[in-house]
């Protein structure tokens, strides 16, 4: 029968801490494995054209008739209406930050002296909060501030290659652009 | 739908690495449960394992792989996972089990390894993203985080002090639990605001630490648990719900999906106004402003109010709603999974007045346990009553 007891639960903590200088100095039995695998995804008819816009130096969405979206990363199907998306439209590249990070930590959790600026950039065009994430560069980072206006900044033609790395990041607009 | 109690809880020390496997970690603390519950292997109906992404540990079928030491062996047994949301998801489904009557007693166990990964678990992270968008930008996790953060920030204009007192409480509160990682009876204010920049505006010390651990919790029949305790402590309610995966298409300074979740455990425990009603909780907490949020999306108080009630000393372990008295992720350590340990174990605990040096001092009766995870859109929701 469980009794009331005051005494503390868990009564015990099982288990043996090693440190990662008792793994790399081999002071404890172990074994390694690095997995040699790769992977080559077909993108889909949404992401395909996305990209192949991008190529162009341009940016299109989907638009979904139904809750009259217009969407972007695009879809093929629109998930709350739950039906197909419509048509494909053009919009601007620039927009507004939604948010963003200054990074001194790289892709392994690696320390980098010179910040990675990142965020979410909402596009012009498409539905309010309907963008995607990128670098921002050519501002200091005590500039950036979410609601600030930027535009894309493409890699020269000959250099794109279908990828959302032909934006190269986004720059603050100014002036209002075009 | 049957009644379903909590008879036994176990778990191990969290600790960046430990020695033992994955298998030795989930029969440690099914034997604390076991222990504790006074039953054995062959008063087990079923059994549900929880375990995070498979690249953690290195090893693809990690349900397989765990199994011998979950007690499970010759047993009808399924893994569940749904990223840190798994830490309650997986008592969930241990709920379904025994509420549809097809078990009597289930054993639920949560496993992570996350130091067999080099260089680092981060590392691991990176294949959760969407290979298209999100990879060929080399991203890392944390960014995502801070991205969340800024945004919570920005929104309700929220000082980071405000936020840094989340990770002081719980490294505090961590200080009475046996199997913490990071307890730190006299960390201040100023030394989570001065620790190393990770990735604006998170700081080092907002980020609870990567972990090994195991966790377990039996669960049985309201009817049958008379046999192993005096007043059984029940699950009242469980909710869980997801958003899209299109999280550049979201705001993020709320999580609806936990709302979500929220309103129907709330619904099945017959809780009308959670903020009057509910005495305490183990919101999630992988980073402190995450505990502010949760508050929130638990619907315990206005948006925007949590930092609010924090600074006035409300989550205090002896305040009018304690928060995270277990210490949290950020003082016990965050193994994905096994943080069940803290988030509906320590609801057991508390509730059966068996919490030490951690018990809420003003006799609770009703808790509530939440996790989150996937791409920022998985709301696990448990309410537990005395
Ligand atoms: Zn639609």
């Amino acid at each position: 029968m469980m009794s009331m007891k005051k005494e503390g639960y868990p009564k015990y903590a099982p288990g043996t801490h090693v440190s990662r200088k008792d793994i790399r100095n081999k002071n404890k039995t172990y074994t390694w494995w690095e997995p040699e695998v790769q992977y080559s995804w077909a993108m889909g008819p949404a992401i395909s054209r996305f990209l192949q816009e991008l190529k162009n130096g341009k940016i299109i969405a989907r638009c979904c008739n139904k809750c009259d979206r217009v969407i972007v990363p695009p879809r093929m199907f629109c998930e709350y209406c739950y039906k197909p998306t419509d048509k494909w439209l053009y919009i601007k590249d620039t927009g507004t930050v939604e948010t963003f990070s200054i990074a001194y930590l790289d892709g392994d959790a690696r320390r980098i002296k010179d910040p990675i600026l990142i965020g979410v950039i909402s596009i012009d065009g498409a539905s309010p909060q309907h963008g995607f994430m990128h670098y921002f560069g050519e501002m200091k980072p005590e500039e950036l501030h979410i609601g600030m206006k930027v535009k894309a900044v493409w890699k020269p033609e000959k250099e794109r290659t279908g990828a959302i790395t032909d934006i190269k990041y986004f720059k603050p607009l100014k002036g209002g652009g075009k | 739908m049957r009644k379903v109690a909590v008879i036994g809880a176990g778990m191990t020390l969290f600790r960046r690495i430990l020695q033992e496997t994955g298998k030795e970690l989930s029969f440690l603390a099914t034997k604390m449960a076991m222990e504790d519950a006074g039953i054995e292997k062959k008063d087990l109906d079923m059994v549900i394992m929880g375990s995070a992404p498979d690249a953690f540990d290195g090893i693809h079928l990690k349900g397989e792989n765990l199994l011998d030491g979950a007690a499970a062996a010759n047993k009808p047994y399924v893994r569940v996972f749904n990223g840190g949301g798994t830490g309650v998801f997986a008592p969930i489904a241990g709920w379904w089990h025994v509420a549809s009557g097809v078990a009597d007693v289930a054993l639920v166990v949560c496993e992570e390894k996350m130091g067999s990964c080099f260089p680092h678990p981060q590392t691991a992270f990176r294949h959760i993203w969407d290979p298209f968008l999100d990879r060929p930008l080399n991203t890392n996790l944390v960014w995502l985080f801070a991205m969340e953060m800024n945004r919570y920030m920005t929104v309700h204009n929220i000082k980071k002090e405000d936020i840094a007192r989340v990770a002081v409480k719980n490294k505090r509160n961590a200080v009475g639990h046996p199997c913490a990682q990071l307890p730190d009876e006299n960390i201040t204010i100023d030394d989570v605001l001065n620790s190393e920049v990770v990735a604006w505006p998170v700081q080092r010390l907002d980020i609870s630490p990567p972990s090994d651990g195991a966790s377990a919790l039996i669960l049985c029949s309201e009817e049958k648990a008379k046999k192993y305790v005096e007043d059984p402590i029940t699950i009242a309610g469980v909710g869980w719900n997801i958003d899209s995966t299109m999280w550049t298409n979201r705001d993020l300074y709320f999580p609806r999906y936990v709302a979500n979740a929220a309103k129907m455990a709330y619904k099945m425990a017959g809780i009308d106004n959670p903020r009057k009603e509910i005495d305490f909780a183990e919101p999630y907490d992988p980073f402190d402003y995450k505990e502010l949020q949760h508050m929130e999306g638990l619907l315990l108080c206005d948006k925007g109010e949590a930092p609010i009630l924090t600074r006035e000393g409300v989550t205090q372990r002896d305040g009018n709603l304690p928060i995270c008295p277990s210490g949290g992720l950020l003082g016990v350590g965050n193994p994905i999974a096994a943080t069940m340990g803290q988030k509906v174990c320590e609801l057991y605990w508390q509730l059966a007045g068996k919490a030490g040096k951690r018990q809420i001092p003003t006799d609770p009766q009703i808790g509530v346990g939440q996790a989150w995870g996937d791409i920022m859109q998985m709301g696990t929701v448990i309410v537990m009553k005395r």
